[in-house]
């Protein structure tokens, strides 16, 4: 972007599907996004999850167009958008930083996009889009007198005027408080609803991506590891990266011991646990990961009856009890296997009677286990 | 406040008899007062009292028969023989301060983007470069344009091999020199205030603009120019205001015909017997005709920060 960069390039007027072909980065020491491909669906929201670092940041700007690819192919549609500047791109960016201009008002930053594209009316485009965002009122002050909250909103009017056809949000979120946060989710997810763009958001934390989007995809290492529903996601990882990024799993390390119907049954040491062959990640090699999400499992002062073969473990050390009110979580150290976490929702009437440092069990639906590769 | 307080204290006194009003406190009020007096006291001293020392010199009359013997008076007759005899030289401080303004804009601009973006690990140095010459003196460095721009100097010699000038052509002795001269002296003072406001900026707020359709001359024109302002101004303010005033490129680079004010206060100060009162009138004249030009520009162009 440098002042006299050329302004040969036509706006190009794409519509369709955002996708992604083989897109690579490299910078001068590292691969920040490795051969990626993905095609997100007109209209949809899709969340690019991963740590800092992974890639995510760089691939939105990639389609953007603020970065180049190294190789691969971005489209929009049947368009070919590779190699075109920011400004040619039917394509609009929510920045974390928000990056409004300090010198000009609300209205006009609304209207900066509209006027750069030649609109008719800009001001009344930018009043109607205020109105969207709810913020009319703060259409006089410059930026700088607005709260975190409400220049966060700016910054999604500002792009949302021009009605790209892809708008992307890069941890538009990421600096506004808890409860300002749950509220802009809700909010973004109604703007997103009523004017039907796709939506590509960008972020770090799982639990907005899981609320907040059609279609998660989360990204490690500059690799999308897994894609799909929030629920399909979390119900099924099939990869260890995914089942600890997305929310919290129990895991054994262990070997394929063998088939017992339709599970396989994995071992580690003493213990032995099953899951479902369906539910296996697909992979060679006897190496495997049992995994059980903490909320889909129970504790117990007893041993389990002799019919829960492969669906418990034990016997353990409770070494933490701590009451949320709405469940208990339980931190347990088996013996062999490691610390495992139980949340247990409050449905008894019953005091919890068990202290750190009891014997328990744990115990679960084998069903809901999962298996993933080392 | 103090007074405000102090009603209020004495009306819920009346209320609720017997109640201690409580008494205002005062301290932080004379402890502001104590930290500025200091800068007060000198202000008063080292400026107040030598301008109204300059005024009172400026309005005095001349013994006649006695040439450098005043006495006090309110003779404007100083002021009239400022702008009557010494227009050119006031006309052309104006013109080579602007000239010297603009040139330093369009040479620092540049500079300071390249600093505040791309510079990457190279900005250090490239800032040292920039306030290094603050290390010789002003007078030397002048004297170094003198060498630089000489008739068997180096520049000359080239424009000269060049055919750009002819063979009888020069630089020193014309105004070009004198400009120039100022435009080197004072770049830094408007390189450094673009600088700081560029590299304050969020870089992703010149992406934005990108982003919102705007090609790399428009996000220019309408976000990075814009937003440097306060630094623009500031810049060609510290550059304008000194180069109307100064006499050292004059006297060191130009010629009888490049005279500026500076350089007909410093002679009737000093070389000039009885010329004290058109000197101090001279003096005053330039600081009117330059806070007036400052202040026009600074509504025009100014920004919050400043006004």
């Amino acid at each position: 972007m440098g002042i006299f960069s050329k302004s040969s390039g036509a706006f190009r007027d794409a519509k369709g599907d955002l996708i992604l072909e083989d897109v690579t980065k490299s910078f001068a020491t590292f691969t920040a996004v490795d051969d990626l491909s993905l095609t997100v669906p007109r209209g949809s929201f899709f969340a690019l999850l991963g740590p800092s670092g992974c890639g995510k940041t760089t691939t939105l700007r990639m389609v953007a167009g603020l970065e180049q690819p190294t190789a691969g192919r971005i489209k929009i549609g049947s368009t070919d958008l590779t190699g075109s500047r920011p400004y040619e791109r039917p394509v609009n960016t929510v920045f974390q930083s928000y990056a409004l201009f300090p010198h000009l008002t609300v209205r006009d930053n609304v209207a900066f996009g509209p006027k750069r594209r030649g609109s008719a009316d800009p001001v009344g485009e930018a009043n109607k889009t205020l109105e969207l965002v709810q913020l009319s009122h703060l259409a006089d002050r410059k930026p700088t007198q607005l709260s975190g909250g409400q220049q966060q909103r700016v910054a999604v009017a500002r792009a949302l005027v021009n009605h790209p056809e892809v708008l992307l949000l890069d941890e538009p979120l990421g600096a506004l408080d808890l409860k300002l946060r749950r509220e802009m989710q809700v909010e973004l997810k109604r703007i997103q609803m009523e004017v039907g763009l796709t939506f590509v958001h960008v972020t770090h934390d799982q639990e907005e991506a899981m609320t907040m989007a059609d279609t998660v995809a989360v990204m490690n290492l500059g690799r999308i590891e897994q894609m799909g529903a929030p629920e399909v996601l979390y119900d099924l990882p099939r990869t260890k990266f995914v089942a600890n990024f997305l929310g919290q799993s129990n895991m054994l390390h262990g070997t394929v011991a063998g088939i017992d119907g339709d599970f396989t049954v994995i071992g580690a040491g003493d213990h032995k646990v099953k899951v479902r062959t369906s539910r296996m990640a697909p992979g060679e090699g006897g190496e495997a990961i049992f995994g059980i999400r903490p909320e889909k499992t129970r504790v117990h002062d007893e041993a389990p009856s002799a019919g829960s073969d492969g669906a418990s473990l034990g016997p353990g050390t409770l070494l933490d009890v701590s009451f949320t009110g709405v469940a208990t979580q339980y931190l347990v150290d088996v013996p062999g296997v490691g610390r495992w976490a139980v949340y247990e929702q409050n449905l008894d009437l019953d005091r919890i009677s068990n202290k750190p440092g009891d014997q328990v069990w744990i115990s679960w639906n084998p069903g809901h286990a999962f298996g993933v590769r080392s | 406040m103090t007074a405000l307080a102090h009603i209020g204290s004495t009306g819920a006194g009346a209320q609720t008899p017997g109640g201690p009003a409580p008494e205002p406190t005062k301290k932080g009020g004379i402890t502001a007062y104590l930290l500025l007096l200091p800068g007060v006291l000198w202000l008063l001293v080292f400026f107040v009292a030598p301008m109204a020392q300059l005024a009172a010199v400026s309005l005095q009359s001349q013994f006649p028969g006695y040439p450098g013997y005043y006495y006090r008076d309110v003779n404007f007759g100083s002021y009239v023989t400022a702008m009557t005899e010494y227009l050119p030289q006031f006309g052309r401080s104006l013109l080579f301060a602007g000239a010297a303004t603009l040139l330093a804009f369009v040479l620092a601009y540049p500079l300071a983007y390249a600093m505040a973006f791309k510079a990457g690990k190279w900005r250090g140095l490239m800032m040292i470069c920039v306030i290094a010459p603050f290390f010789t003196s002003f007078i030397l460095r002048t004297i170094a344009w003198r060498q630089i721009l000489a008739d068997e100097g180096p520049i000359v010699g080239a424009l000269k091999w060049l055919h750009v000038m002819p063979s009888s052509g020069r630089i020193t002795e014309t105004g070009f020199a004198v400009v120039a001269g100022l435009t080197y002296n004072f770049l830094p003072f408007m390189v450094l205030p673009i600088y700081a406001s560029l590299e304050r900026a969020d870089p992703k707020i010149i992406e934005a603009g990108g982003d919102l359709y705007a090609n790399g001359l428009t996000t220019f024109r309408r976000v990075t120019l814009p937003m440097s302002m306060p630094g623009v101004l500031a810049g060609t303010l510290l550059t304008f205001i000194p180069a109307a005033g100064d006499y050292v490129n004059a006297e060191l680079l130009g010629s009888d015909s490049t005279k500026m004010v500076g350089n007909v206060i410093e002679s009737q100060f000093f070389k000039v017997l009885g010329g004290f009162p058109v000197a101090a009138a001279l003096s005053f004249t330039l600081m009117a005709v330059i806070l007036a030009l400052v202040f026009v520009y600074v509504r025009r162009y100014g920004t919050e920060e400043l006004l």
